[in-house]
């Protein structure tokens, strides 16, 4: 039997989609610029038929990506042409929600927001929050290791994933990590996570809960420059604060996000928006610090949340700006680098000189506290090389991030699209690790081809062209 | 049995060369991890110590493998900062890739999280002497894969770490220290489940079995007293307070309460497995982090017992064999493959 004659005994009609106009919606993720037609899309509704599905593609050598509900800006989630897409949105039940151990088992397709309303009666919830977090599932917030506003105090993705169940490209089930916080033995489930699908599929994710916090103290402070804002940010850190988060917006993207879902912002050149949590005593002291540190900052005005209310309002500009930005522009790249704290102000200079240089205009938004930024390059497709200039543009800033001393990516992954910028963070040999590592675990490069490694299927170990890496397989 | 000295990233690429085993010791001070088997040599890197970047002000260090923790938390304390998952063994001359390979952490990991939480960035020397770096430098980061997290607990199996990269956090500018009795272990371990889900953010969470809870508070001093009180109304207890508590977790950081034990374990617990290890004939013992971590002294029956329970752990001293169980293969086997390919390193 053929591959596709095989599925089809797999998955009944309406689970396994063949037909172009069935397919178009799968074709890209959030990142449309790249488009790729799979040769079938199946949908699995139990784990058995996701380990089916893989080890026919083994068996018949055909490439497959596993993907929930696309909203990869890098495009991890980009089909490979002729390949087999595993849309895993069916698979979203809470199999197990514990508030003693403080665990949840989902499955990959569960949505990250659905974690923490299910937790919330019990006082608990899932910490890392990309802005994604109300549609962005649980097995794409694992393959990218997700951030979000958080990631300073709480860490990412992979600090809260206790145990996964993988099927390996080979069509292996294994069980990694357990249901503990702490495990002995290599931290395989902290390994998978964040290898963006390269390794193979997670079936079921084990996450641990915290705590909700007592009380917050959510502040929002204007600038008349982008670089006060910075400047006040390390001066929250000198003073021995650890907020729960600090986020940044500049003029381009407060407007945006006003005239998206008007929070009420200041019109001005720079907004931070700062957030403590914790116990109700203590972050009644930790607030007076902060304002101290607010009212040397040079601050122009300081407002803070009085009620849950407002402080959804502060958050709800900040977590709309992203789509917000697509009001000013009919297109937008989303770059996700990340530079040390302190280089913060010399990253921004050097982005609004590289903006001016393009002739691109780059709306700024990011996460002040971990030094992750996010320009989004505005650009207009329909005008001819006007993407080619701003994906350069983009990466004139993931290179100057690197040069800074930070990395390529915080929270949106490498994907396909800053694959091309990995031999600028990383040098051959560490490459050629990951290349290793990954054609021990699928000597077919069947998962996720094609994404993350810049050589990836033309080392001479994958029978291709020989690469700048060739040499080093000697 | 041969011991070979490596200080620098040139002599770990040279013994890696030329040794067809090795096993890697930092500070000995988990005695069961570094003790060459038949056929190893010892990889002596107690020389290959000295912190090479640190900015307090990004929270991130980045230090050679072989540095003692000890060194390393001095450092970080004038500027008011420290590691936050607490590592044991410090006194005894603890390094960091030791605690890394090991993947220990202490009792205040029950406030931000375990050594996992924290390791940034790694450099290591593969098995076939390459220098791979994996992770980075900042706090944020997700490009590439995750080798660094691979370290953790890895007892040294895909490489000799050479460069590790650490989240720091400031230190709390005060803390206190509650002890509270029960008089049934099952009241205590019904208090210490309440304890779990509410937001007190105890630095520290242990169950002294058979019946006594510890729990650490740090933050400002104005709002401690108030907090301490909430704790003990919370329990409806007024329990023993220790104003002075830095001495105290200090010892049981270093794990001083297995002192007269011949065999130290590591156990990840759980709340509802609790009552499982305590039927099981296991000596001083103490569980961390709300329950999820045990640390046990053990008479040779005790691992056995383990070890026919089908118990999760790892043997820190007293014992060969040391991890169970073994990793799982089809996923394990083929990375060791990939990174160690003539099998130079331990495990697998």
């Amino acid at each position: 039997m053929g591959f596709l004659e095989e599925l089809r005994a797999l998955f009944p009609p309406g689970r396994l989609l063949t037909k172009e106009a069935e397919l178009a919606p799968y074709e890209s993720d959030a990142l449309t610029a790249y488009r790729k037609r799979p040769l079938a899309v199946v949908l699995p509704e139990r784990k058995e038929e996701v380990v089916e599905a893989v080890r026919l593609c083994y068996r018949h050598g055909v490439p497959f990506v596993a993907r929930g509900s696309g909203t990869s800006l890098s495009g991890g989630s980009l089909p490979v042409e002729g390949g087999l897409v595993l849309a895993l949105n069916r698979m979203n039940r809470i199999l197990r929600l514990d508030p003693k151990a403080r665990i949840a088992v989902v499955e990959p397709g569960v949505v990250n927001l659905e974690v923490s309303r299910r937790a919330a009666p019990f006082g608990l919830y899932y910490a890392p929050d990309p802005s994604s977090q109300p549609i962005s599932t649980l097995g794409g917030n694992v393959a990218f290791n997700s951030g979000g506003a958080h990631c300073l105090k709480y860490g990412m993705t992979a600090n809260h994933v206790l145990a996964l169940e993988v099927v390996t490209p080979k069509g292996e089930v294994v069980h990694l990590g357990g249901q503990s916080l702490e495990g002995v033995g290599p931290d395989l489930h902290g390994f998978f996570v964040g290898t963006e699908g390269l390794l193979g599929v997670a079936l079921e994710i084990t996450l641990r809960l915290l705590p909700k916090p007592e009380a917050y103290h959510t502040l929002l402070a204007a600038y008349e420059s982008l670089e006060a804002a910075g400047n006040a940010v390390s001066q929250v850190i000198q003073s021995g604060l650890l907020p729960g988060a600090m986020e940044i917006m500049d003029r381009l993207s407060i407007e945006a996000a006003e005239a998206a879902v008007k929070a009420g912002y200041p019109q001005v050149e720079a907004l931070l928006i700062v957030e403590l949590e914790g116990p109700k005593e203590e972050v009644e002291e930790e607030a007076k610090l902060l304002a101290r540190v607010m009212g040397e900052s040079g601050a122009t005005e300081v407002r803070i949340a009085q009620s849950e209310g407002e402080r959804q309002a502060i958050w709800k500009g900040r977590k709309a700006a992203f789509s917000a930005v697509g009001r000013l522009s009919p297109d937008y790249i989303v770059q996700d680098g990340v530079v040390p704290r302190s280089r913060l102000g010399e990253a921004l200079r050097e982005i609004g000189r590289l903006s001016q240089a393009y002739g691109l205009r780059v709306a700024n938004v990011f996460h002040a506290g971990d030094g992750n930024l996010h320009p989004l390059v505005l650009y207009d497709g329909k005008k001819p090389g006007e993407l080619e200039r701003a994906e350069a543009l983009a990466g004139e800033i993931l290179k100057l991030c690197v040069r800074l001393g930070g990395s390529l990516t915080g929270e949106h992954g490498i994907g396909v699209e800053k694959k091309g910028y990995m031999a600028e963070m990383f040098a051959p040999e560490d490459l050629l690790a990951m290349e290793r590592v990954k054609e021990a675990l699928d000597p077919k490069g069947l998962a996720n081809r094609g994404k993350v490694l810049p050589g990836y299927g033309q080392s001479p170990h994958q029978g291709g062209l020989k690469t700048d890496l060739g040499e080093l397989y000697a | 049995m041969p011991e070979i000295f490596a200080s620098s990233l040139e002599e770990v690429r040279e013994a890696v060369r030329t040794h067809p085993r090795l096993r890697p010791k930092g500070g000995g001070s988990k005695p069961a991890l570094s003790s060459p088997q038949e056929g190893e040599t010892l990889l002596n890197l107690s020389g290959l110590k000295g912190i090479l970047e640190y900015a307090p002000e990004e929270f991130v260090f980045t230090a050679y493998a072989g540095t003692p923790l000890k060194e390393i938390e001095a450092t970080l304390r004038t500027h008011g900062q420290y590691l936050p998952f607490h590592p044991p063994l410090v006194e005894q001359g603890a390094t960091l890739g030791g605690t890394v390979a090991a993947g220990l952490s202490g009792p205040m990991r029950e406030r931000f999280g375990g050594l996992r939480d924290f390791i940034l960035g790694v450099r290591f020397v593969d098995g076939e002497g390459r220098v791979v770096r994996g992770g980075g430098k900042v706090v944020k980061n997700a490009a590439g894969f995750p080798f660094h997290r691979l370290m953790v607990g890895s007892l040294g199996a895909f490489g000799v770490m050479v460069e590790l990269s650490f989240k720091v956090f400031p230190y709390p500018r005060a803390t206190r220290t509650l002890r509270v009795g029960f008089s049934k272990p099952e009241e205590a371990l019904a208090a210490l489940e309440g304890l779990r889900t509410l937001p007190l953010d105890l630095l520290a969470l242990d169950l002294v079995p058979p019946t006594t809870l510890e729990m650490r508070i740090g933050g400002f001093p104005e709002s401690l007293g108030r907090r301490l009180k909430r704790l003990q109304d919370v329990l409806k207890r007024e329990g023993e307070v220790l104003a002075e508590d830095e001495a105290h977790w200090e010892r049981v950081r270093d794990l001083a309460f297995l002192q007269e034990s011949p065999i130290w374990v590591k156990v990840p617990s759980r709340l509802d497995l609790i009552p499982t290890l305590e039927s099981l004939p296991l000596g001083p013992r103490r569980y961390m982090a709300g329950g999820d971590l045990l640390y046990a002294g053990l008479e040779p029956h005790g691992l056995k017992a383990l070890r026919d329970g089908g118990i999760p752990h790892l043997v820190l001293r007293g014992a060969q064999e040391v991890l169970f169980p073994s990793p799982p293969e089809a996923f394990f086997a083929p990375i060791k493959r990939a990174l160690d390919p003539k099998g130079r390193f331990p495990l697998g």
